[in-house]
C-alpha cells in the first residue's frame, strides 16, 4: 500500500461521530436487570391492558430456555442481560404529552441537533416522524393530517391502547417470540416504537419515519415497529438512529414486523447511525435486529432498503416471507465497516407462493480492522412454481487489515425455481484513484466517489429526501470528517 | 517562455530502469509528439509527468511553470494545469461525469484562487462541450467510461480536456485501438482545443495520428531517451523504415 492511501486510512481511523453528544435530562428507570418485576413494571408504565403483560411474561418465559446464536461471524463477550437497564424515560414522560408545549425543551433541542424538527412550524415537509428516545415516543408529526385519511401513525405503546383488535391479530405473527433469543427478548420487554396501519386502497402521501435515539446510559432499547398495509395500499416507512458516545457497549434488540395484505405495498427503509465505538473498538453499540415481512396477499411487495454505517456489531437480516402468489421482496444494503466494527448482514428469502420473486442487492464496504459479512437465505418451498430470485453480492475493500465474506445458502424444493447468484470481491482500485486524482480530486474526494458509485444502485432506492442524506453519510464514514 | 523542462530525469520501476537522462524542453503553445518502439519509455514518462506513484523516479528534475513537479502529488500536478489523456482509460460505475467533472474543476480554480463555478453554469458548459464533439445527451448520463467504446473512452477524455481548460496536455497513445473515424473526431477536438497558451506531448507508435495534429517537433525515443529529434519529416522516415535505423 503506498503512502498516501495508508495515510488516508489513517485519517479514517480517526473518524469523529458527530451525534456523539449526551442530552443531560433526568430519567426515571427502575433497577437493572430483567425478572417478571420488571416486565411488569413496563407494561404498568405503558397502561397495558392484562392480555398484553400476559403475552409479555410468557415471551419472557420462553427467553429464559433460550441461548443467543451462536452462527454469525461476530466476536463479542457475552452479554449480560443483569447488568442494562430495561426502560428509561425521561422525567414527565409519565404519560405521552399532549402536544410539544408540555415536552421539556432539552428534548425538542436534542432533536433540533439531530436534523429532526418537531415544532410545527418546522417540521420536514412530506415526511411524518415518530420521535423515540430511549424507551417512550416523544412526539409524532403530521398525525391529523394522516388520520383524515385513515392512516393510523402512532407509537405502538399508543396503539396497544387504541387499536388493540389489530394489535393482537398482528404482533407476534411475523416474527413468532419463540424463534431466537433476541426476538423473545424483544418481545419481554419492547419498550417503544411505531406502528403503521394503512386502510384498503390508500396510498399513504407522505414518508413516514420513525427517529429512535438511545440516551441514557446502560440502558437497552428494545423497540418494536408493526406496519400493517390493507388491500391495494402503500406505505412508505423510514427508520433513522443515533446514540451518544460511550465507552461502553449498549444493546439495542429491535423487532419490525410488516404486513403486506393483497396487492398492498410496503417500502421500509433504514439509515441507521448508531455509535460505532471509538477507534480502538471501545463502546457502540451492540445492534441485534430482526426485521420480518410478511407478503401475506397476492400480488404483493415488501422492499427493504439499509444504509448501515454505525454500531460496533450489526446482527440484522431483514427478510421477507413470500407467501402470497406472485408476491416481490426485495433486499438492497449498504453495509460500511471501519476501525473494529463487525456487521454480519443480509437477507433471507422465503418462496412459498407461485411465481413470487425476489431480489437481493448487497453491497458491503470494509475499512480499518473491520469485519463485514454478508448472510443471504434463499428458500423456495415446495409450492412455489416458477419463482425467481436474483443475488448481487458485491465487497469492497480499503486497506489489507479487513475482512469481507459472503455466505449464500439456497435451498429449493421446487425444480421449476431459478436462482442468479452473482458475487464479487475487489480491493479499492487503485487505477480508479489514480484517474480521479489526475482530474484534480483529492485522494478522500476520490475514494468517497468511487465508494458512493459503488452503492449507487442501493442508494437510488432510498426515498428522494433521504438519498442526499445518505450519500453524505456514507462520506462521512468514509472521511472521518466532522461535518 | 518554456513551459516545461524535463532534465536528466532518471525513472525505474521494482529496480529496472526505464528512463535514462531523458531531456526535454517545451515552450508555451507547442505541440512535441514522441514517437518510438514498444518499451521506450513513452508510457512511463507520460505516467511520471502524472505523478503515478508506481514509479521511482531516482533523480533529475521537471519544471514546470514555475515549479518543480516532482515535489507535488498527482491532484496537486493536475490542479496546476496538467491533463494527462490516458492510454486505458478506466471505467468508474456508478459515477456521473456531471458531479465527477465540476468537482475536478471547482479543485482547479480553487487552487487558482478563482471563484468556483455554479452547478447550472456547469452544467451549460459540459452540454455545449460534449455537442460540439458529438457526445449524446445520454451519453452523458452514463457512469464514466463504463461499458464505452474505445472511441467513446477517448472522446471523453477530450471532452474532460476541454473542459478543466489545461495549460499542457499529455496524450499517452490517444490513436492506440481507434479506427479512422474514431481517430479524426479524436484529433478534430484536439485541434479545437489548440491554441497559442497551451502545450501538447503527444505519445504515439504510429505515424498516422500525426497526420491529423500537425506537431511542430519529432523525437524519436528509445531505451528510455530522446534519441533524435526533427520536425515532421522525421515521422514520415519512421513510418517508411521503422525504428531500426534509430
Amino acid at each position: 500500500m503506498d503512502t498516501k492511501t495508508s495515510q488516508t486510512l489513517d485519517k479514517y481511523a480517526q473518524d469523529k461521530y458527530k451525534y456523539g453528544f449526551v442530552t443531560d435530562i433526568e430519567s426515571n428507570r427502575p433497577k437493572k436487570g430483567l425478572d417478571e418485576d420488571i416486565i411488569t413494571f413496563i407494561s404498568q408504565k405503558k397502561n397495558e391492558p392484562k392480555w398484553m403483560l400476559t403475552w409479555r411474561l410468557d415471551c419472557y418465559k420462553k427467553w429464559l430456555k433460550m441461548s443467543d446464536p451462536q452462527w454469525a461471524n461476530l466476536k463479542f463477550p457475552e452479554i449480560d442481560y443483569q447488568d442494562i437497564y430495561y426502560y428509561s424515560a425521561p422525567k414527565g414522560f409519565e404519560e405521552k404529552p399532549k402536544d410539544l408545549s408540555e415536552v421539556d425543551p432539552k428534548l425538542i433541542e436534542t432533536y433540533n441537533k439531530l436534523g429532526i424538527p418537531l415544532e410545527e412550524q418546522k417540521v420536514l415537509a412530506g415526511v411524518a416522524v415518530d420521535a423515540v428516545f430511549d424507551s417512550v415516543s416523544v412526539a409524532t408529526t403530521y398525525k391529523g393530517e394522516l388520520e383524515k385519511l385513515g392512516i393510523v401513525f402512532c407509537s405502538i405503546s399508543e396503539a396497544v391502547q387504541k387499536h388493540p383488535e389489530l394489535v393482537k391479530k398482528y404482533l407476534g405473527s411475523v416474527i413468532p417470540p419463540g424463534d431466537h433469543s433476541f426476538s423473545a427478548l424483544n418481545s419481554a420487554v419492547f419498550t417503544d416504537g411505531s406502528f403503521v396501519y394503512v386502510p384498503e386502497n390508500v396510498k399513504c402521501p407522505m414518508e413516514l419515519s420513525t427517529y429512535f435515539r438511545i440516551n441514557a446510559e446502560e440502558t437497552g432499547q428494545f423497540e418494536r415497529t408493526l406496519i400493517i398495509a390493507d388491500k391495494g395500499s402503500y406505505v412508505s416507512y423510514l427508520e433513522g438512529c443515533t446514540a451518544p458516545q460511550r465507552d461502553t457497549n449498549q444493546l439495542h434488540a429491535a423487532n419490525v414486523e410488516l404486513i403486506a395484505l393483497e396487492d398492498a405495498e410496503i417500502k421500509y427503509s433504514t439509515v441507521q447511525n448508531w455509535y460505532p465505538g471509538d477507534e480502538d473498538g471501545k463502546g457502540g453499540i451492540y445492534n441485534f435486529v430482526t426485521k420480518r415481512g410478511l407478503c401475506k396477499g397476492k400480488n404483493s411487495k415488501i422492499s427493504w432498503t439499509q444504509v448501515e454505517t454505525g454500531s460496533a456489531i450489526t446482527w440484522k437480516y431483514p427478510s421477507c416471507i413470500l407467501k402470497g402468489d406472485n408476491s416481490i421482496g426485495e433486499f438492497y444494503s449498504v453495509a460500511i465497516t471501519n476501525n473494529f466494527q463487525q456487521a454480519d448482514t443480509g437477507t433471507k428469502m422465503t418462496h412459498i407462493g407461485k411465481n413470487t420473486r425476489s431480489k437481493i442487492i448487497s453491497k458491503g464496504i470494509s475499512l480499518g480492522h473491520s469485519q463485514n459479512t454478508y448472510r443471504g437465505n434463499v428458500s423456495f418451498l415446495r409450492k412455489a412454481d416458477k419463482a425467481r430470485n436474483y443475488t448481487q453480492c458485491d465487497s469492497l475493500l480499503v486497506g489489507n487489515k479487513c475482512g469481507a465474506h459472503t455466505i449464500p445458502y439456497i435451498d429449493s424444493k421446487n425444480n421449476s425455481a431459478i436462482v442468479e447468484h452473482e458475487a464479487s470481491t475487489s480491493k479499492i482500485n487503485e487505477g480508479q484513484l489514480y484517474y480521479c486524482r489526475q482530474r484534480g480530486l483529492s485522494h478522500e474526494e476520490a475514494v468517497s466517489l468511487i465508494v458512493n458509485g459503488f452503492c449507487k444502485q442501493v442508494l437510488q432506492e432510498l426515498p428522494m429526501e433521504f438519498a442526499v442524506e445518505a450519500q453524505k453519510l456514507v462520506s462521512i464514514s468514509l472521511e472521518g470528517s466532522v461535518g | 517562455m518554456i513551459f516545461l523542462n524535463i532534465n536528466n530525469l532518471n525513472v525505474s520501476i521494482e529496480g529496472k530502469k526505464i528512463l535514462n537522462d531523458f531531456n526535454i524542453t517545451i515552450n508555451e503553445g507547442e505541440v512535441h509528439a514522441l514517437m518510438g518502439p514498444n518499451g521506450s519509455g513513452k508510457s512511463t514518462l507520460a505516467n511520471v509527468l502524472a505523478g503515478n506513484e508506481d514509479y521511482e523516479v531516482n533523480s533529475g528534475k521537471v519544471i514546470f511553470k514555475d515549479v518543480d513537479l516532482l515535489d507535488l502529488n498527482i491532484e496537486e500536478r493536475a490542479q496546476k494545469g496538467l491533463f494527462l489523456a490516458f492510454q486505458y482509460p478506466v471505467e468508474i460505475p456508478g459515477v456521473n461525469i456531471t458531479p465527477f467533472l465540476h468537482a475536478s474543476i471547482n479543485s482547479k480554480l480553487k487552487n487558482e484562487k478563482k471563484p468556483e463555478i455554479d452547478n447550472l453554469s456547469f452544467t451549460k458548459l459540459l452540454r455545449k462541450n460534449a455537442e460540439e464533439l458529438g457526445i449524446s445527451s445520454d451519453m452523458l448520463k452514463r457512469s464514466i467510461n463504463t461499458g464505452f467504446s474505445g472511441g467513446e473512452k477517448k472522446r471523453y477524455e477530450i471532452l474532460q480536456m476541454s473542459i478543466l481548460n489545461p495549460e499542457f496536455a499529455v496524450f499517452d497513445e490517444t490513436d492506440s485501438g481507434l479506427d479512422v473515424d474514431a481517430l479524426r473526431i479524436v484529433t478534430e477536438g484536439i485541434n479545437k482545443f489548440k491554441n497559442p497558451k497551451n502545450s501538447f506531448l503527444i505519445i504515439t507508435h504510429y505515424q498516422k495520428l500525426l497526420e491529423y495534429i500537425h506537431p511542430d517537433y519529432v523525437h524519436v525515443m528509445r531505451n528510455g531517451k530522446i534519441v533524435k529529434s526533427g520536425d515532421i519529416s522525421l515521422a514520415t522516415e519512421i513510418e517508411a523504415s521503422g525504428y531500426q535505423n534509430f
